[in-house]
């Protein structure tokens, strides 16, 4: 076997990671998205560039602000105290809520940007058919922008998968707990073990590339992605 | 006249007003028509819901659709929509559109009915392609097709051949005109064309402006001199009337107008007895004073003038009433010179030569 065991258990744990954020950020994402695409609200400027911020932030202050949120002061700690589930600094579920903010926009701009492709029309014309708003974004939205969720899906998997900057501020490196693969590879690299820091980097290598080759290759005029 | 759809709107834009209370018949296709700007689109979706204004009333067969309380969204009003240009939804086939609105709909057609529809529309071979396999004209049916099939208690039409061009909008008026004749609910036909509105209306609301300018019949307000109508170059009267016989051997065929009075047009492929509607435009009719005794023209129809005028300054436009029919009216175009040199004036007895007829239905 080429990879350690550690290896393997920290591929896992990205992978899960990966997918529960995915998961979490489609639920939460769609409906940011939804609206973002179709207000002329106010707020659509200021909620935008909020949603934007973890494309420009240094990881380590989105990692530094959350982990002084989550902490016993910090307004999710509080929360979670209350809850009884005490602080999630250093646990997985902390590496989940805070992936969740910094792959936020990776979800939610391809999407903005399927649904205001779409326009009105469609809506219009299934309210004429005697579908109601729910009916419609289910039978014709979700069709009609399933390439523009696929995007925002597969760069949010793939995006969270590389992070390494918020893991370290607010997971640390336990393994079966936060040591994701960018940190196992970080580990290896501090103990010399430049084989080992090889194959796993060359395996995230061929991730990623085969996650952008999907991307690019499958759907010709995907420019919106360019654009992030 | 019993009034099924009733409706009054308000609405004020820093750019645009509307101002509307129609009363609208039960029955047949009536053109809401106008030039853009005129509100005519804007009037549609407000009856649609798809757009909203706070203080409107809207009834349908005597059902509130809106009042001061009352808003019900557009996916719960028994209506059918067909938009200006191809709506069908990408991701479905043909047939899967025309599902769409059937599986959510209460009230829908029987298998029989939709059968009849998508003969009527000749799309029974195009029901297994997607829409982008379909020409604009053949989505357009399909579009109408699916907006039929919802049983919908009024059919809003906007614009539905403006996107297409003169070929398609060749292929698809047949259809149209078909419906007209097939349909028991009303229609409201958005349109910007004269001759749409006079190939397939009924009934006629003259928008201008976000003003009801007049409603009549199409006949009446196409002969009106004082609307749009009349003012256009292609200004036209519309007779209608049955096919009496055809001569084969002339290949003609001769039109009974209802109220009495005859026309021979070149030969129809209607059978004899069937309705039709024939389109005179205001420049093929001249006036003589006398009897015209030997002619090449073959309709010469005695008729007294009503009104006369001055449409640019050479020309004057003459509304005239044919005598044998007294509620067919003609329009005749002729030059301001000729006017005064035959001296017409508003109640005389005159011979309407009409020198070419336009058919429709």
């Amino acid at each position: 076997m080429l990879l350690t065991a550690d290896d393997l258990q920290a591929i896992g744990l990205t992978l899960r990671l990966a997918g529960i954020v995915t998961l979490i950020l489609l639920i939460i994402g769609t409906p940011i998205a939804w609206w973002l695409a179709r207000t002329h609200h106010w707020l659509k400027g200021p909620i935008g560039a909020v949603v934007a911020l973890p494309l420009v932030l240094p990881p380590s202050v989105l990692g530094f602000y959350l982990l002084l949120a989550m902490g016993p002061h910090g307004f999710i700690g509080q929360f979670t105290q209350m809850l009884n589930i005490g602080l999630l600094p250093f646990t997985f579920w902390g590496l989940v809520i805070a992936s969740v903010f910094y792959s936020l926009p990776f979800m939610v701009q391809p999407l903005q940007t399927a649904f205001e492709t779409i326009g009105e029309r469609p809506l219009e014309v299934a309210a004429t058919l005697r579908a109601s708003p729910l009916d419609a974004f289910f039978t014709v939205v979700v069709p009609l922008a399933l390439p523009g969720f696929l995007t925002a899906m597969i760069l949010t998997f793939a995006h969270t998968v590389g992070e390494f900057g918020v893991v370290l501020m607010i997971g640390g490196n336990l393994p079966e707990e936060t040591r994701v693969v960018s940190v196992q590879i970080y580990d290896h690299v501090e103990a010399m073990e430049y084989a080992d820091a090889h194959r796993l980097s060359a395996v995230m290598l061929l991730f990623s590339f085969m996650v952008l080759l999907v991307l690019y290759a499958w759907r010709p005029n995907n420019k919106k992605v360019a654009a992030i | 006249m019993s009034n099924a759809i009733h409706a009054r709107f308000a609405l004020q834009y820093p750019e645009f007003a509307l101002n509307v209370d129609l009363e609208l018949p039960g029955r047949g296709v009536t053109a809401l028509f106008g030039h853009s700007g005129s509100g005519k689109t804007t009037l549609l979706r407000l009856i649609a819901g798809l757009q909203r204004v706070t203080n409107g009333y809207l009834a349908v067969n005597g059902q509130v659709w809106q009042d001061d309380q009352l808003f019900m969204p557009t996916h719960r009003r028994p209506l059918g929509y067909v938009f200006q240009e191809a709506s069908l939804f990408p991701h479905l086939t043909a047939r899967e559109n025309v599902r769409y609105g059937m599986k959510r709909a209460g009230r829908v057609m029987n298998q029989s009915a939709l059968n009849d529809t998508v003969e009527l529309l000749g799309i029974a071979q195009l029901l297994d392609r997607r829409p982008h396999q379909l020409s604009g004209g053949e989505r357009q049916r399909v579009a109408i097709a699916r907006a039929l099939a919802l049983h919908p208690a009024v059919l809003l039409m906007d614009e539905p051949l403006a996107a297409l061009d003169l070929q398609r909008k060749q292929e698809i008026l047949p259809y149209l005109e078909r419906l007209h004749t097939a349909l028991d609910i009303p229609v409201l036909y958005v349109s910007h064309s004269p001759d749409e509105v006079a190939r397939l209306a009924d009934t006629v609301v003259l928008l201008e402006r976000g003003q009801v300018r007049a409603v009549g019949s199409v006949i009446e307000l196409f002969s009106r001199l004082d609307l749009t109508f009349a003012q256009d170059q292609d200004a036209s009267a519309i007779l209608t009337g049955t096919i009496l016989n055809h001569d084969a051997q002339y290949g003609l065929t001769r039109i009974g107008l209802n109220g009495g009075g005859r026309l021979m047009v070149t030969q129809l492929t209607q059978s004899i007895g069937e309705a039709v509607r024939v389109r005179v435009h205001a420049r093929d009719v001249s006036l003589a004073l006398d009897e015209p005794g030997t002619s090449s023209i073959v309709n010469i129809l005695p008729a007294r003038v009503i009104e006369l005028r001055e449409v640019e300054p050479a020309h004057v436009l003459i509304q005239l009433e044919i005598s044998a029919s007294e509620q067919q009216r003609l329009l005749a175009r002729i030059t301001r010179y000729s006017c005064e040199r035959l001296n017409v004036r508003s109640g005389q007895a005159v011979f309407a030569q009409v020198k070419a007829v336009a058919l429709m239905d």
